[in-house]
């Protein structure tokens, strides 16, 4: 895989997920085409109906699902650095589960205090992390069959977890369901406007982690030879990890497979240097779960299929493949 | 100079190794050897910081290692395990570059002085025409040859191989350790290894370093070490040791278990 190659492939995936973004604008119920799209954002032509499906409903769902995508599957490419291990996925490893608990507490139990979502995610996926590697971790590292195992601990716990809250406050349920399921439906500007910043922030981190998930992926000892901090470098990496994950599954609830699939397909595409391999996952994590929404809402319309639920289908059959191919 | 003094090890409760001490001077190749269990590999292990040591000091000209960072060490000592693994896409010339990492700051990209030193590096152990080659399509020997590689772009003063030989067959064990030699020669480095066979040890070190039960048995030229006696108490075998003054180096051949 050449360096030059590589680099062609990731702004190939960026435009065509700017491409696919505005193509999915004009999908829905009332079909806008592509130049009254882009008449609308860049403000060439004015109809008031335009605005308010495109600016209010369309635009900010579209880019909230590539935001999205974006950020967990960065967050996956980092986890399987630092676990050194194809498996590690914010989903797998329980940290979406994690952070879905300590969000389902604060909607069902104590919807006062919805300012502090995102804080409830980041500190339950941490809490989630830290009992993967407390659970996982040998001397030698962790292998793919112990990060399962620990991974089906702390999700069974957070399940029974979210068992109890759903039925302690049933009355209040309903409002939580479409959450559970991970759904981009009714998220608007709001969402966005919530979501952008930190994701922002994750992202400029992410670039600078590139070096660090490099040598990191090399194994402990040999990083530790090259001269790093390997603890501290495992920490903040796992840290910066859990944030992008936590900030997905505050503005929108559980969405798997894609920290997992989307790493993999990139590493298939551009290799396995994290140069390449982090932008590459950031585009085809937009594109992943913009098509997972779009195909969710459209597909089977009116009905508006949650894109956790659509990533999940397509996420078993491609797990199942992988092990098949005895990547794992 | 590298000198370990009165280091002690502890795993979980059990002391591996006690009170341990000896130096290396600059320049020589010292072989560690010892029975399985004797705590040889991790008397390498901690002196390379993979291990924690309860007591005791490792210098490396005369600067204790834990007062150095990370990053500081990793310019003048360099580690290299039984097996490594490099990622499956990496080339020899991508792996050889991660050896200047500890000499870049974050930012700073390879400069036309570093590609010199990992050409170098990569001529050195014979790898040039597999150099866009990926490290896993390599055969055991020239995979060992690219990870020696990286250490060597590591520019370090001492070299330390847990069982750099352990994966080969015989004819790819002796061109591992020819060119541990050689780069000793030519570049005056110093080398320290854990090493299993006796005969090798004898061949290509300086000096050799016998471990038991986690103390220093024996200490000294392979000529004072590599004795009938010490193979006997070490590793309960009765053999025959051919030594000739000119050569200085014992060839031992191994009889039988003693009783």
């Amino acid at each position: 895989m050449t360096n030059s190659r590589s680099g062609f492939t990731v702004g190939v995936t960026f435009a065509l997920a700017v491409i696919a973004g505005i193509v999915a604008i004009g999908l829905g119920s009332v079909t806008v085409a592509v130049p009254e799209i882009l008449q609308t954002l860049f403000k060439s032509a004015e109809s008031a109906v335009n605005d308010t499906i495109i600016l209010n409903i369309r635009l900010p769902r579209v880019l909230l699902a590539m935001v999205i995508g974006a950020n967990i599957a960065v967050s996956g490419a980092i986890l399987q650095a630092v676990m050194g291990n194809p498996l590690a996925d914010p989903g797998l490893t329980g940290v979406t589960s994690g952070a879905a608990v300590c969000v389902l507490a604060i909607m069902l139990a104590m919807p006062e205090y919805t300012q502090f979502i995102p804080l409830a995610a980041f500190i339950g996926g941490m809490f989630a992390a830290t009992a993967v590697y407390a659970l996982a971790w040998r001397r030698s590292g962790m292998s793919p069959i112990t990060i399962i195992l620990a991974g089906v601990a702390v999700n069974a716990l957070c399940g029974g977890v979210v068992g109890y809250l759903s039925i302690m406050y049933s009355d209040r349920l309903p409002s939580a369901v479409q959450w559970m399921n991970g759904s981009l439906a009714a998220k608007g500007n709001a969402t966005l406007a919530m979501v952008l910043p930190y994701s922002i922030i994750g992202w400029i981190l992410s670039f600078f982690a590139i070096r660090k998930a490099n040598v990191i992926r090399m194994g402990d000892q040999v990083a530790m030879n090259l001269g790093e901090n390997v603890n501290r470098i495992r920490i903040m990496l796992s840290i910066l990890a859990v944030f992008l994950a936590a900030v997905s599954v505050a503005a929108i609830g559980m969405i798997g497979f894609v920290g997992l699939i989307v790493p993999h397909m990139a590493r298939f595409l551009v290799g396995s240097n994290y140069k390449f391999l982090l932008p590459m996952s950031m585009a085809l994590g937009a594109l992943v779960l913009l098509l997972a929404d779009t195909g969710g809402r459209t597909l089977f319309a009116p009905m508006d299929i949650p894109a956790g639920i659509l990533m999940a289908v397509i996420g078993g059959p491609y797990f199942l493949y992988l092990m098949r191919r005895s990547v794992l | 100079m590298f000198t370990v003094d009165s280091i002690s090890i502890r795993y979980e409760q059990k002391t591996i190794i006690r009170d341990f001490s000896f130096q290396v001077q600059e320049g020589e190749v010292v072989s560690i050897i010892g029975p399985n269990g004797s705590g040889k590999s991790t008397l390498l292990k901690a002196v390379s910081r993979q291990l924690p040591y309860f007591a005791g000091k490792v210098e490396l000209d005369g600067v204790n290692l834990k007062s150095m960072s990370a990053k500081q060490i990793a310019r003048k000592m360099c580690m290299l395990s039984q097996k490594n693994q490099a990622p499956a896409d990496m080339t020899v010339f991508d792996l050889v570059s991660y050896g200047r990492y500890p000499h870049k700051k974050w930012f700073e990209k390879l400069r036309a002085d570093d590609h010199e030193i990992i050409e170098w590096a990569i001529e050195k152990t014979h790898l040039t025409e597999y150099k866009e080659r990926t490290v896993a399509s390599l055969s055991g020997g020239e995979s060992q040859r690219a990870w020696i590689a990286m250490a060597l772009a590591q520019r370090p003063k001492i070299l330390l191989l847990d069982e750099p030989t352990t994966y080969l067959d015989i004819s790819h064990q002796h061109e591992v350790l020819e060119l541990v030699r050689e780069l000793n020669r030519d570049m005056g480095m110093t080398v320290m290894m854990v090493l299993h066979d006796l005969n090798q040890a004898s061949y290509y070190s300086d000096r050799v370093v016998v471990v038991q039960g986690g103390e220093k048995a024996m200490y000294g030229t392979p000529g004072q070490v590599m004795t009938t006696d010490m193979i006997r108490q070490v590793y309960r075998m009765n053999s025959e040791v051919q030594f000739s003054a000119a050569e200085q180096k014992p060839r031992i051949h191994l009889l039988h278990t003693a009783r």
